[in-house]
């Protein structure tokens, strides 16, 4: 019987934030679309502040200009995807330079 | 209704769209001065102001999804469409939406009051931020958060009757906001913030009405419904004019319709002399949507398209399709023999968004224009693509910026010699009859123009520049603008320098700076034989007639007379009283 805090279904991975601008309004919107499409929880978190991945306000709040690390952990069913998802939007820096 | 009991005054601004319109106006952002702020007045109203909020918010929402499909259908292209699903993300965000709810309970305020305390937390938030840029992403939320006060204020807004039209007041207008007006009712607009290449005036601009940005207060002093006239052309707006004004205004708008129609009379003639010397007429234009402009005032073609526009006020550099989708609207136009396209021609820091301050002291002798572009080999490669690909639509002219030796145009050359090798080997159809030139701007260029004329089809005088390098002058410092002159002995003993070697070598010489649009010069320039006179399409009109009103036999005496005189002010007294002479009507004794 799986409990709630299994750790299978826990995803955590620190990225660096490369692209110029940083997580602007657009990149944030990316997020929070990518995070929706999953039922697993999204938080990002950075300098031990942390958010709702589903909250735009929030994550724009963050504040991650160019070169910050955001740690992102995925609490669901569909974490491992959720995470990958995650981390090849990051990875093609958002779509942006 | 006391009228005269209302001051008239004036706010001066950035005209950049010219012409006068005398008329009402209409506020199309709300202030806060009229929103609504209250206590509630008892615990009971909570309930039913929670209700308002909710369904301002899905009305809020149900506009913006509405507002997406309509730009989709548009086709416009995709930048103004993530806004929107930003905003919409910002109504659905659940902190928003909870922080407002806490602030209608425990505040027991209205909803406007409450959204408007959310909205000034996250303003907190966002002032601490060091970066400029993300820092200024607050618009975003409070684009958002004035949406929804606007939709609370529903049916108790005051019903506006376009009638014959208004001229819009606004803080600023997106392309979102003006995708919804009525445009045909629009009859001007006047705004905030802005200057000549926001959107505001680029819409001023391709539907010829006026308009005035950068007045700074204009939405606190303007009430819907007030009279107001705006002058485009001076950049100044009156609110509630007197009489007497008002009067003045209508007689200088005729005139300036009448001029408007009369001078069109001539766009449409060839700009050839009374003894039939001819020259050719560009315009200089900035975006695509000054063609139509371009081909109603006469020009003959596009004597240079500032491609740097296409870099501005995005986010994401253009890619090559971005660049071609701009060209294709510029090349092999119905009515435009031909397209000079310059490449781009600003500093890296206009590039990217200023993220760290490596600001050059100097940016106008610093790393810019065809420098950048030799650097930026690959950035520099997708325009020039572009332009090739281009080149298929049309007679196509591509012009290199701020060349300062031979050096640079054989580096250019071979970059767009590689560039073209690639397409060909890929089997992308080109246009066979390209044709390659610089600008003329850098002094060192006028100097070697011998050897550079081997290298090029074309040189193009760029006078705004040269005339800055030449005099060695900051043509944006105040103190030293009384200093820039197109009609000091030394410019002009370069231009004909140009044109001379230039025409010796067989090639063609053009000129685009602002003095080519100049009637007061049109004389001087028909006299220094230069083939094409490119400029602000407004402009042609009056420098064509110029030109079929004068000989080139007189523009030839004259240049003559002015190359003996010594100083400017000898020279501008002569040529301003030899057009006086010859052109009453077009150079009144007041002065143009």
């Amino acid at each position: 019987m799986h409990g709630v805090l299994d750790k299978d279904m826990v995803e955590i991975r620190t990225f660096e934030i490369t692209n110029k601008l940083g997580i602007h309004a657009r990149v944030a919107a990316k997020l929070v679309e990518t995070a929706n499409r999953f039922q697993a929880e999204t938080f990002l978190e950075k300098d031990g502040v942390e958010v709702n991945g589903r909250s735009i306000l929030g994550i724009l709040t963050l504040y991650c200009p160019q070169g910050s690390r955001l740690t992102i952990r995925v609490v669901g069913v569909d974490s491992g995807e959720a995470i990958a998802a995650f981390a090849g939007l990051i990875e093609a820096k958002f779509g942006e330079t | 209704m006391a009228d005269d009991q209302k001051k008239t005054f004036v706010i001066k601004g950035i005209g950049v769209s010219p012409g006068i319109v005398i008329g009402r106006a209409y506020l199309f952002d709300r202030q806060d001065a009229q929103v609504p702020f209250y206590n509630l007045s008892g615990p009971g109203l909570i309930s039913a102001e929670i209700q308002r909020f909710r369904k301002a918010l899905r009305e809020s929402e149900k506009q913006l999804l509405d507002l997406k499909n309509k730009l989709g259908d548009l086709g416009g292209g995709m930048e103004p469409l993530y806004i929107i699903d930003v905003h919409i993300m910002i109504m659905r965000d659940r902190k928003f939406i909870d922080r407002t709810l806490k602030n209608i309970r425990e505040m027991s305020v209205n909803a406007e009051w409450a959204v408007r305390m959310t909205v000034d937390k996250y303003r907190e938030i966002f002032d601490r931020m060091e970066d400029d840029y993300l820092r200024g992403r607050i618009s975003d939320i409070q684009y958002a958060g004035q949406r929804i006060i606007t939709n609370l204020a529903g049916k108790q807004r005051v019903s506006i009757d376009m009638g014959e039209g208004v001229v819009i007041i606004a803080s600023d207008l997106s392309p979102a906001d003006t995708a919804q007006l009525k445009i045909d009712k629009v009859l001007g607009f006047a705004t905030d913030v802005g200057g000549k290449t926001s959107h505001t005036a680029i819409v001023a601009r391709s539907i010829e009405i006026p308009a005035v940005l950068g007045l700074e207060s204009i939405t606190r002093v303007v009430r819907t419904n007030d009279d107001i006239i705006i002058d485009g052309s001076a950049g100044v707006v009156i609110v509630h004019p007197d009489p007497e004004i008002r009067k003045r205004y209508e007689e200088r708008k005729r005139l300036y319709e009448k001029a408007q129609d009369d001078l069109l009379d001539y766009a449409r003639l060839p700009a050839v002399t009374k003894d039939h010397y001819g020259v050719e007429i560009g315009g200089n234009i900035e975006f695509i949507e000054e063609i139509p402009s371009a081909v109603l005032h006469g020009a003959d073609g596009i004597g240079l398209y500032r491609t740097e526009f296409i870099y501005i006020n995005r986010e994401q550099l253009p890619d090559e399709e971005d660049h071609l989708a701009h060209y294709r609207s510029v090349v092999g136009v119905k009515g435009l023999s031909w397209a000079t396209i310059r490449t781009f021609d600003l500093g890296g820091d206009k590039f990217f968004p200023d993220k760290k301050p490596s600001r050059e002291l100097n940016p106008q002798l610093g790393l810019r224009a065809i420098r950048f572009c030799l650097k930026e080999v690959a950035l520099f490669k997708v325009q020039l693509r572009a332009i090739l690909r281009a080149s298929v639509l049309g007679k196509l002219r591509i012009m290199f910026p701020m060349i300062s030796g031979i050096e640079e145009i054989r580096e250019a050359k071979r970059i767009f010699t590689e560039v073209k090798n690639e397409l060909l080997a890929k089997g992308t159809e080109l246009g066979n009859d390209i044709e390659i030139g610089i600008m003329i701007e850098v002094p060192s260029a006028v100097i070697v123009a011998e050897e550079l004329a081997k290298e090029v089809d074309f040189f193009s005088i760029g006078t705004n520049d040269l005339i800055q390098y030449v005099l060695a002058i900051d043509r944006i410092n105040e103190r030293v603008t009384y200093l820039y002159e197109p009609l000091h002995p030394a410019v002009l003993r370069l231009i004909k320098q140009v044109v001379d070697i230039g025409h010796k070598a067989g090639i063609r010489v053009a000129m685009c700076g602002e003095m080519a649009g100049e009637p007061a010069y049109t004389m001087i320039l028909l006299g220094l034989e230069l083939d094409e006179l490119s400029m602000n399409p407004l402009a042609i009109p009056r420098v064509k007639k110029i030109i079929r009103g004068a000989t080139l036999k007189e523009s030839k005496a004259l240049l003559k007379k002015v190359m003996t005189l010594s100083t400017t002010s000898e020279i501008r007294s002569f040529v301003g009283a030899e057009m006086r002479k010859r052109f009453p009507e077009d150079f009144p004794v007041n002065g143009p």
